[in-house]
């Protein structure tokens, strides 16, 4: 892996040409998508793409925060996930929906609602202090022990909430529900008609602050402290960087982010079980990483959306039987886009390691090119 | 006795199959230091070879032998193909081309089969019934740990007392080293993967003659328990991969059987539901061998280098 | 940057056009065609596509449409389920039919709800699916119901007194019907003991020594197609004493195949019995056996199962429906539904006001272990 070097950049106080035309072009994207929800009807499969792609662009930058800059190769992220996802779902359901949802445990324990936002940062902060917890141990690993170690703990969080002891809170392994979607976010008028479409436009909105946090992050002296630890741990404990200590704040603040990101997927599906998030989901994750480019930002989220995209929309022609003509055509059917879509991924991880993006940012793409206009009279 | 009889019964069939798994994991792992994802894939796929192959109607002596012969090609092309040209990039990117092999082995299964359960034709011999004191199992839970014996003592034996085995010790002590006493690294790592999918091939017909369906995501459990039992073990290590398979397989059956056992010796009076925890318990015990002893029960001792 | 704008123009330009086809309406089918209830799932669509084939045209408002049957694979999961469901909602059906198995009907359902889209379940037992909502209705019996009918066969009949109660841990279906057989089983003075196994798990040998350990007499598991010819075939391996029972889900070839030749008592309740109707057994079987994909998808054979009978009286309610309500138009499909009345293979078909079939019986048969067909034992009834 490559590293560019970033340290000039980060350190210069005017805001770049590069820096200006990315928050243009984010504004542009929020400005599209908001206008777009209110002309393309809702039931096209557009929303779908772009809700999810959102959460799924949460949940990888905040795996490539701990994967691409920190260096740790963790695989835990879809335990995360589900701790937000349930934190949410148990602290949101209406006191009066409670009783239908936990129908085998006497509507549960819990007996109150809180709003959204509040049960948003709540998921993230218990996923949080899991990863505290979980930190303490397993941290002092190495690579693929990490690795293995993380998506043990996965699974065995997954066992807890599955639990039929703790199902007065949990729900036991059933489904929780009725909680509120990104759906609700629509404005209604009296009558129950929508008179605004916020539904996709929130969803980006707080993934968008959520990522905009991560950036911060990594463009502060926590993140550069991250980097080196990830480039060379020996050198950066001789820096004085406290490793253990960075390492544990890296695995909780990505924790805190995959937590709000399982809290957001709860909300696309409308319902959760402990049961689907396995350890399929973080691979799923961890080649949407891959493919943006291990260590770029921008990567992970582009790639998300593509891959949303792919796999709900794009390549869905490919599981169905195909006419041209009178010809059919041959081997498409149920799996086939998963096929096809497997290929492309085992071109990328052994062709293009890079990924879509590398370890390129989006406004590293305008640098090169006043860099070739001014020949190279912006690097210092 | 007689109520824990046939929990252990099924846990040390169960437990030969993964170390047959295991052995795999872990010869990969000593040689690349690869954490192989998609070898509970391979094993996987040998179940679905069986299938189809004996669909075909070929008779068992021949079908059980192709079926061995391509699951170790398959393992070896899985290592041409995907591990081989990731030889000098970071150990990250080799393990992401494992998930992704196992993503892809699983996928096109789940094309082939259109994501229904396939049912594993019966072997005649190892599926028949036999009586154990109290307990009636299938024929296979007894010949599997014996089978798994006999294989892992011929192993131990070709790499103590063969040429190709003292090049695999070497290479896994020091890969470059030996590649400059002029061994044939590729061919070695080869070889390796060869051994390896031939016994989760003899592995799969032991483990789906016992649960007979095959489905895409079949390998994903037992690969990663048997993951588990050669780090157990001792990474690395074949006897302790045996031994870890062993352990994890009969914890895993008495896990399930717990409950009743606790209500049957008068503990508690009602279910407590510990089922849920016979998969997170695997997972458990391996968080604790790698903070208490990271190098497994019988691992040597790792130094790493500046 | 190009790239950047590339993708997004791509990402622009294939927002569908919104365009209904003149002449024709779409059905949904919302069924597992992959996963643990998969098999399930394409039995009930072959009703569905032989339904299609029998009936291809409906007449609405005077007009005569081609019914053209739209498929989404929910995957038999809960999470594969929102984009199928929204992948039926994009391509504008009218209604929906489906799903085999409560937990994906679950889920899918808002989907539904929030597009006006009616949906009619086949055979999705569990009262959550069409509990506080007004779009979705069943055509089956509920799992309260079944759960105590087999709790009363299995005290009455079979005289049992401990029941051994598996169920896979998080799948709706299971949980519920294990519930509700316990509740009733309970009521009647009996003992259960309940466990539950994880997904994809394959050994249930320990789960068989437990339930022999606390000395069940008999074992219910209302599990899918795969789970069950599991438990059956490894019960063989064990030679257990009790006898199996089970739901609607293990009426099924593969599950009569694991049982055939061994001295395992498998029974089960479901919707339909062949003979029922031998008009429709007739037509059925011709039909699946012209084209061996649907030999194939049926599971080899050309048994029929109550799913494929339940999936072909699904079709015409909803051919009723689209009739009664004069346009292809969902809204108006949903405002028609709950006044639908005919008369289906499975009997009598109507809604009460929660959108649930009124139904008071079930078929009860067993496996014959000689020639491995199911054998019909009786029709239950509860007050």
């Amino acid at each position: 892996m490559t590293i560019p070097e970033k340290a000039p950049r980060m350190q210069s106080t005017k805001p770049s040409l590069g820096a200006v035309l990315t928050g243009v072009i984010v504004l542009l994207i929020y400005a599209a998508v908001f206008l777009l929800e209110q002309i393309v009807p809702p039931t096209s499969m557009l929303f779908t793409v772009l809700k999810k792609g959102a959460t799924y662009a949460l949940v990888a930058v905040s795996m490539n925060l701990l994967n691409g800059f920190t260096g740790l190769f963790s695989l835990g992220q879809a335990g995360f996930m589900l701790i937000g996802a349930y934190t949410y779902a148990i602290l949101t359901i209406p006191a009066e929906s409670r009783a239908v949802v936990y129908q085998y445990y006497d509507g549960g324990l819990i007996q109150f609602a809180l709003s959204v936002i509040p049960a948003l940062i709540l998921a993230g902060l218990m996923a949080a202090a899991f990863a505290f917890l979980i930190g303490l141990p397993v941290l002092r690993l190495k690579s693929d022990y990490l690795a293995i170690a993380t998506l043990g703990f996965a699974e065995i969080i997954r066992s807890i909430f599955q639990w039929d002891k703790l199902g007065a809170i949990t729900n036991g392994s059933n489904m929780l529900r009725l909680f509120p979607t990104f759906n609700d976010f629509n404005l209604k008028n009296a009558q129950g008609e929508v008179t605004l479409y916020l539904s996709t436009t929130i969803p980006f909105l707080i993934a968008g602050v959520c990522i905009g946090l991560i950036v911060l992050l990594l463009h502060s002296s926590y993140g550069r402290a991250f980097m080196s630890i990830r480039d060379d741990e020996i050198a950066a404990e001789a820096m004085g960087i406290n490793l253990a200590r960075h390492k544990q704040q890296a695995f909780c603040i990505s924790s805190f982010f995959a937590g709000v990101g399982g809290a957001m997927l709860a909300m696309y599906q409308n319902s959760v079980q402990a049961k689907s998030f396995t350890s399929a989901m973080t691979y799923e994750i961890l080649l949407i990483v891959v493919i943006g480019g291990i260590g770029s930002v921008t990567g992970s989220c582009l790639s998300s959306f593509l891959f949303v995209a792919c796999s709900e929309w794009w390549l869905r022609f490919l599981d169905q039987k195909q006419m041209i003509g009178t010809w059919e055509v041959p081997l498409l059917r149920n799996g086939f886009r998963l096929v096809v879509f497997s290929i492309i991924i085992m071109i990328v991880v052994l062709f293009f390691r890079q990924g879509i993006m590398g370890t390129r940012e989006l406004p590293d793409l305008f640098r090169k090119q006043t860099e070739k206009a001014q020949k190279g009279g912006a690097v210092k | 006795m007689s109520t824990v009889l046939p929990y252990l019964l099924s846990g040390i069939s169960v437990g030969g199959q993964y170390a047959l798994i295991a052995i795999g994991y872990t010869m990969v792992y000593g040689i690349l230091r690869l954490i192989n994802f998609a070898h509970g894939d391979v094993f996987m796929v040998a179940g679905i070879l069986m299938v189809y192959i004996s669909a075909s109607g070929l008779p068992l002596y021949v079908s059980i032998p192709l079926v061995l012969v391509l699951t170790a090609l398959i393992g070896f092309v899985i290592e041409r193909v995907a591990y081989k040209p990731l030889r000098t990039a970071p150990r990250m990117s080799i393990m992401i081309s494992a998930i992704g092999v196992s993503y892809t082995l699983q996928n096109l299964v789940l094309y082939i089969t259109g994501g229904l359960n396939q049912y594993y034709p019966s072997i005649p011999f190892i599926s028949e019934s036999v009586t154990i004191g109290t307990a009636t199992t299938k024929m296979v839970t007894i010949v599997t740990p014996i089978l798994t014996l006999i294989l892992v003592v011929a192993l131990v034996l070709l790499i103590n007392h063969t040429k190709i085995g003292m090049a695999m010790r070497a290479v896994s002590k020091d890969f470059e080293t030996s590649q400059l006493m002029g061994i044939k690294i590729n061919s070695v790592i080869s070889i390796t993967f060869v051994i390896g999918s031939f016994l989760a091939g003899v592995g799969s017909i032991l483990y789906f003659t016992n649960y007979t369906t095959v489905i895409q995501t079949s390998g994903s459990m037992p690969g990663l328990k048997a993951f588990i039992a050669a780090v157990f073990g001792g990474i690395g290590s074949i006897p302790g991969a045996v031994v870890g398979a062993f352990i994890i397989g009969i914890c895993e059956n008495l896990i399930k059987g717990l409950d009743v056992i606790l209500i049957k010796s008068g503990v508690t009076k009602q279910m407590l539901g510990l089922t849920t925890f016979s998969d997170a318990f695997t997972f458990a015990l391996l968080i604790i061998i790698l903070i208490v002893k990271p190098t497994g029960l019988f691992g040597e001792k790792t130094t790493d280098k500046v | 940057m190009k790239r950047f704008l590339a993708i997004l123009l791509a990402a622009l330009m294939m927002i569908p056009a919104f365009a209904m086809a003149e002449g024709v309406v779409k059905i949904g089918v919302f069924e597992p065609a992959s996963g643990d209830s998969g098999a399930g799932g394409k039995q009930e669509m072959l009703g569905m596509q032989y339904a299609n084939t029998v009936q291809p045209t409906v007449e609405i408002g005077g007009e005569t449409y081609k019914v053209e049957l739209v498929y989404a694979d929910n995957g038999s999961s809960t999470d594969k389920a929102p984009s199928a469901a929204q992948q039926l909602v994009s391509e504008g059906v009218s209604v929906v039919l489906g799903s085999y198995g409560s937990g994906v009907s679950i889920a899918g359902s808002q989907y539904f709800a929030d597009a006006g889209i009616p949906a009619i379940g086949v055979t999705c037992t569990n009262p959550q699916v069409t509990a506080s909502n007004s779009h979705y209705f069943r055509i089956c019996f509920l799992d309260p119901f079944q759960g105590t009918v087999l709790a009363n066969y299995a005290f009455k009949e079979l005289g049992a007194r401990t029941a051994y109660c598996l169920a896979e841990l998080g799948n709706d279906y299971d949980v519920g019907l294990c519930h509700y057989f316990q509740q009733a089983f309970e009521a009647m003075g009996g003992m259960v003991i309940s466990d539950t196994f994880p997904t994809g798990n394959s050994d249930f040998t320990s789960y068989l020594s437990n339930a022999t350990a606390i000395g069940a007499e008999v074992f219910f598991c209302p599990v899918s197609i795969a789970y069950s010819s599991q438990i059956i075939s490894q019960a063989a391996g064990q030679n257990v004493s009790y006898p199996i029972l089970g739901s609607d889900t293990l009426d099924n070839n593969k599950v009569a195949e694991a049982a055939k030749g061994t001295n395992v008592k498998v029974i089960i309740t479901t919707f339909y019995q062949e003979g029922g109707s031998p008009e429709f057994d007739e037509g059925f079987k011709a039909w699946l056996n012209s084209d061996s994909e649907y030999l194939t998808n049926n599971g080899g054979n050309d048994m029929i199962s109550a799913v494929s009978v339940m999936g072909y009286d699904a079709y015409f309610t909803a051919l009723e429906a689209l009739k009664a309500a004069g346009s292809p138009d969902s809204k108006a499909v949903l405002a028609a539904l709950p006044s639908v009345k005919l008369t289906g293979v499975t009997g009598e078909i109507a809604f009460d006001e929660t959108g649930d079939a009124i139904r008071d019986s079930a078929y009860i048969k067993s496996v014959n272990t000689e020639t491995g067909a199911w054998d019909f034992v009786a029709v239950q009834t509860v007050e």
